[in-house]
């Protein structure tokens, strides 16, 4: 799996993009309430949503208690995310379904790294000082390269938020320019921590300034933020997202991060993808979740699926 | 297609409501439906068949009520009505909260049966259609719980004959049936031909809830029907349709002292300046004209956007159009379902030809459409004016018109350049613009960044050749209310003019008075009569008492052009407006003594009725004095993050006839009310005793009131009605004398939708305080406007 057939190289910083860009909170709602009941998702396309979305997740632990145990356990959830017999039942035992990538803190990509060799699954390592961003540069700077060398193709950094909060954008550029650089071939996702952002303009404007510097994903949150992913904030993101693509030709991809827990919520998600940004940005080389119990919820459905009971957490593998 | 294909593509599938409790009901029913009249289920001799336009498929047949057949649901209805009134408002709501906690156990087949019926999305009716009806029933069993202490001195109408359209079925009888039944009233309802099935579902829910026998009552059939409902015995005519239909309801029952009310086409603007959001904005669109296939009176049709954005602003639309998705009513994964019947797919194709012919532009999303059933794609329309067809006229389908704009001026002027005045729908982060560009809209219905929200509790309604009338709020109350003593008015008489007694005109001595001119009085100015004609005035003693200018339809002209030309007063504070009327009455009092003289000679009063006369218009003066700055609109709260903000708006130029008697009185206490609320009048003064209009307007000339405010048409009895009537730029006409030529008015006024206050051929007594209290002359005088404002920023 090669994420790298979307690359953004970014664009010069150009202030008067952002003047334009304005999100009224109340019509972005709207539109967010009346989705699912545009668009239900039954049956076989209900099918094909869960698969899809297993394969868009970046697996994710991200606590101080993780040991390498944890993480080898958690690899092997992300090559065989769905019990094979649940696989062959819905008639897809040959998809090779594991999810879109495991995401780990530094010190346990190079657990991350073997366990998964052999497989296409690559490793993403939140960098910069995740969650807050507030270390020394220098410490940030080194954190992504340390990241690359053993073995991250993804690097999940996190801006300083001061800047966006302070309407600093040059200073953001600046700041995410100066990720990608080191990041080098490795694919980097930007973290705005949304929750913490003031509105949904701002939210914006952070987005589309990541993006102008470099970002080859745009991210919402650490999952640490007291809010995480939400349907409106995404759909707000996403649309800068759509801006960028007309103005540059560049596609950059997105992914929602933490509160992500039902499959019913995933599905919500894959459909605003397709409808805002299209058919394009549902595979993961455009598209992630940033979950951690989201894939046993998933994993459940389809057991009901498969076999018309429904399931108990106990029945599934632990990541 | 498997689930390994389905990962390729991608694709919804389709998600199909189960319909089978509905088809178990129309089996139940043998697929044939009767009339619901008296509470029981009746036969009628012809039937018509009822169609799923999604499908074509035939769903049932459905009675053809015959005018006996109407006639009888009318006197149901008639001996209904006094216990109905009588249970209540208490036990009339009991009534009306049952009904909505009915709707709300029965609103998925509700839902489905609409929607097969009509064609429209399940999820609008699901979503949208069906609890709005049921938030009608529970926010009128309200009403009627507070009827007697929020409407003291008010009783119902009596009988209401309602004729709905059929692109809210549902929705619409419950705009109807809810206040009529909370206000005490019963009633006949004729649901629109394409659309009968779920009110006669709702029938049935009736029964359930126990209402009395003859309450409600639904005759089923098409337009005769409603012609032969309009025209029967009822006491108020509610009718939700077409502009062309209303005007002919209008005409036709004009003079039968039924009580009107009218919700008719639209052409509404959806202005999108720089400053908004526009990916809010283009999905503010889809809610627009995109909602019910652009079936609907409100849409808003009309796109104007900043010319700077508007070609970034169409790429985007145009994008979103091709992600709509168009099917089968019941797919609960569509956008836009099916065209209610044949004949308006008819209706629109002939439109779209001839606005082709006439240069414009026609872009059909690339959408694909359901290979049977009745379906017409998402439509956008360029290169048109102002002239154009397709921008002038409604074409209740999913068809766009735009036009660019400069500047905010220049928005709000297209925006008014119609006809219509029902709905506006504006975009701008700018709070400041929004909140300037809201009220100078010609519309009952303001949106600001959002479009199509609808509560209860806020009256809609429109202006114009919109209709008149609100349904919603205290003023949909109203419009099913009458004061109690209305019925108790005696009939009119206008004033003759006596014979004189032989050897009793007044001996000349002496050199002659000096010669007084009474003139016309327009735009601030005493002007003389275009005709260059007098009339001669009698005193009460049939004695020439002096010549006023016999007033004629180029007078009137002259008027309604000063009037309209200031338009400014509207615009100035409610206090100033306020100053200026108790400056008018502080001028009267000093000069009491003369207008009790005139009164005397003219009319024969005592001396003490004289007094009591010009105290009375000096107490009325101060009386619209201080209600100027207190007939204040409200804020709802409807159930969103937001306000809707009702507004008191002036109606503009409105034209008043007065009466014979209380000469003075009656022309100043409807003059001070009509302007206290910034209108502009054009008063025509009692045709006996004019001369008291052309003393007062040498009152007005020295208490600062701007030129045009008032104008003052002396004129032959009745001679100015009809002109008047017809003037279009005459937005209200009030009219006190006879019963015909109010019928002749109210038909010549149905042109241009004025809004007319007809005494009918009855008397008012000028004097009773209660029966002219302000609030009721005020009420005529303003239109509601509301303007909904979400809000919210904060992440």
């Amino acid at each position: 799996m090669s994420t790298n057939a979307y690359v953004n190289d970014g664009i010069p910083f150009d202030p008067a993009v952002l003047e334009g860009i304005r999100v009224n909170k109340s019509a972005t709602e709207r539109r967010i309430a009346s989705l699912g009941g545009r668009r239900a998702v039954k049956k076989d396309a209900q099918l094909a949503f869960m698969l899809k979305a297993i394969s868009c997740i970046d697996l994710t632990t991200l606590s101080g208690d993780d040991t390498p145990g944890k993480v080898q356990r958690m690899c092997r959830k992300a090559r065989n995310p769905v019990r094979h017999d649940i696989m062959e039942a819905l008639g897809v035992g040959d998809l090779s379904l594991t999810t879109g990538a495991v995401c780990v803190y530094h010190p346990m990509v190079k657990v991350a790294v073997s366990t998964l060799q052999g497989s296409a699954i690559p490793v993403a390592a939140v960098s910069t000082g995740f969650p807050a961003g507030l270390a020394p540069m220098e410490t940030r700077l080194e954190e992504v390269r340390r990241s690359v060398a053993d073995g991250a193709t993804e690097i999940d950094i996190v801006i300083t938020r001061e800047h966006a909060l302070l309407g600093n954008w040059q200073a953001l550029y600046d700041e995410v320019r100066a990720f990608k650089d080191v990041c080098g071939e490795a694919h980097m996702k930007t973290i705005l921590a949304t929750g913490q952002l003031a509105s949904l303009t701002q939210i914006a404007k952070a987005s589309m300034v990541s993006m102008m510097a470099g970002s080859d994903f745009i991210k919402t949150s650490t999952g640490m933020e007291g809010v995480n992913a939400t349907l409106p904030v995404s759909l707000t993101m996403i649309r800068q997202i759509r801006d960028y693509l007309d103005m540059t030709g560049i596609k950059v991809g997105y992914k929602p991060a933490g509160g992500i827990k039902t499959a019913k919520d995933a599905v919500l998600y894959l459909v605003l993808m397709k409808e805002e940004l299209g058919r394009e940005w549902l595979e993961p080389e455009l598209f992630r979740f940033g979950a951690s119990s989201l894939l046993g919820d998933l994993e459940r459905q389809l057991e009901y699926h498969a076999f018309g009971g429904y399931s108990a957490a106990y029945r599934h593998a632990l990541g | 297609m498997t689930v390994k294909e389905k990962l390729e593509t991608m694709e919804y599938g389709p998600a199909m409501e189960s319909r089978s409790n509905v088809d178990a009901w129309l089996d139940g029913h043998g697929r044939a439906f009767g009339l619901f009249i008296g509470g029981k289920w009746t036969d009628a001799e012809s039937s018509f068949p009822t169609y799923a336009p999604a499908t074509g498929e035939k769903l049932a047949d459905i009675a053809s009520a015959s005018a006996d057949d109407v006639n009888s649901a009318i006197q149901a209805a008639r001996k209904a009505q006094p216990a109905w009134e009588k249970l209540g408002g208490h036990g009339r709501a009991r009534y009306l909260y049952a009904v909505a906690r009915l709707v709300q156990k029965h609103s998925r087949i509700l839902a489905v049966l609409e929607s097969l019926d009509n064609g429209k999305p399940i999820r609008e009716s699901r979503d949208i259609d069906i609890p709005l009806v049921a938030r009608h029933f529970y926010h009128h069993a309200g009403w009627a719980q507070l009827l007697e202490a929020e409407f003291p001195d008010h009783q119902a109408l009596g009988v209401a004959g309602q004729v709905i359209p059929w692109n809210f079925p549902l929705l619409m009888l419950a705009w109807k049936i809810a206040p009529a039944l909370a206000a005490g009233n019963t009633v006949v309802l004729k649901p629109a031909e394409y659309t009968s099935l779920t009110a006669l579902m709702f029938a049935e829910l009736c029964v359930e809830a126990g209402l009395p026998d003859g309450v409600v009552n639904i005759v089923t059939g098409a337009g005769e029907t409603g012609a032969s409902l309009v025209a029967g015995d009822v006491d108020k005519v509610a009718f939700t349709g077409s502009t062309e239909v209303g005007k002919t309801i209008r005409r036709q029952i004009a003079g039968s002292g039924k009580a009107l009310t009218l919700e008719l086409g639209g052409k509404s603007p959806y202005i999108v300046f720089e400053d908004a959001d526009l990916d809010g904005a283009v999905e503010g669109l889809v809610d627009a004209i995109w909602f019910n296939q652009g079936q609907v009176c409100c849409a808003g049709s009309r796109l104007l956007v900043q010319e700077g954005i508007a070609d970034k602003f169409l790429t985007k639309v145009k994008a979103r159009m091709s992600t709509l998705r168009v099917g089968h009513s019941l797919d609960k994964c569509i956008d836009m379902g099916a065209v209610v019947d044949q004949v308006q797919k008819d209706t629109i194709e002939a439109l779209i030809a001839d606005g082709k012919k006439e240069g414009a532009t026609v872009w059909h999303a690339p959408c694909s459409l359901p290979e049977e059933g009745i379906f017409y794609p998402p439509t956008i329309v360029t290169d048109v004016g102002s002239d154009s067809l397709l921008v002038r006229e409604e074409i209740f389908g999913p068809v766009l018109t735009v036009m660019t704009f400069r500047t905010q001026k220049e928005a709000v002027e297209l925006a008014n350049n119609t006809r219509y005045g029902l709905a506006a729908t504006i975009w701008s982060e700018n709070i400041s613009r929004t909140l300037e560009v809201a009220p100078a809209l010609m519309a009952g219905v303001v949106w600001v960044n959002g479009t199509n929200m609808f509560d209860a509790a806020v009256g809609f309604g429109g202006r114009r050749e919109s209709g008149f009338g609100r349904e919603g709020g205290a003023e949909g109350m109203l419009a099913y209310l009458k004061p109690k003593d209305a019925s108790k008015r005696a009939d009119y008489k206008p004033i003759a003019v006596p014979a004189p007694r032989p050897g009793s005109a007044p001996k000349q001595t002496g050199l002659p008075a000096v010669d007084t001119t009474a003139k016309l009085y327009i735009g601030g100015k005493q002007a003389r009569p275009d005709g260059g004609d007098s009339l001669v005035v009698h005193d009460h003693k049939g004695h020439e008492a002096g010549l006023v200018g016999d007033g004629n339809y180029k007078d009137i002209r002259n008027a309604v052009e000063a009037a309209t030309a200031a338009a400014g007063w509207a615009g100035q504070t409610s206090h100033l407006r306020a100053q200026i009327l108790y400056y008018i009455a502080e001028n009267l009092s000093v000069r009491a003594d003369e207008f009790t003289a005139r009164l005397i000679s003219l009319t024969g009063a005592s001396k003490k009725a004289a007094e009591q006369e010009v105290e009375a218009s000096i107490r009325r003066l101060f009386d619209a004095a201080a209600f100027a700055d207190k007939f204040e609109g409200r804020v709802h709260e409807p159930p969103i993050r937001g306000v809707a903000i009702a507004m008191h708006e002036p109606l503009g130029v409105i034209g008043i006839i007065c009466p014979d008697e209380a000469p003075l009185l009656a022309m100043v206490t409807l003059a001070a009310h009509a302007i206290a609320v910034g209108n502009r009048a054009v008063v025509v003064p009692s045709a006996r005793y004019p001369l008291l209009a052309t003393d007062f307007y040498q009152i007005l000339e020295t208490s600062d009131l701007p030129a045009g405010v008032l104008n003052i048409i002396t004129a032959r009895r009745d001679s100015l009605n009809v002109p008047l009537a017809k003037h279009y730029g005459v937005d209200g006409l009030w009219y006190f004398g006879g019963l015909e030529q109010s019928a002749e008015i109210e038909i010549a006024a149905a042109d241009n939708m004025k809004r007319t206050w007809l005494s009918g051929g009855k008397a008012y007594d000028w004097f009773s305080d209660p029966l002219l209290a302000s609030r009721r002359i005020l009420e005529k005088s303003v239109e509601v406007k509301n303007i909904w404002v979400p809000y919210g920023d904060a992440n």
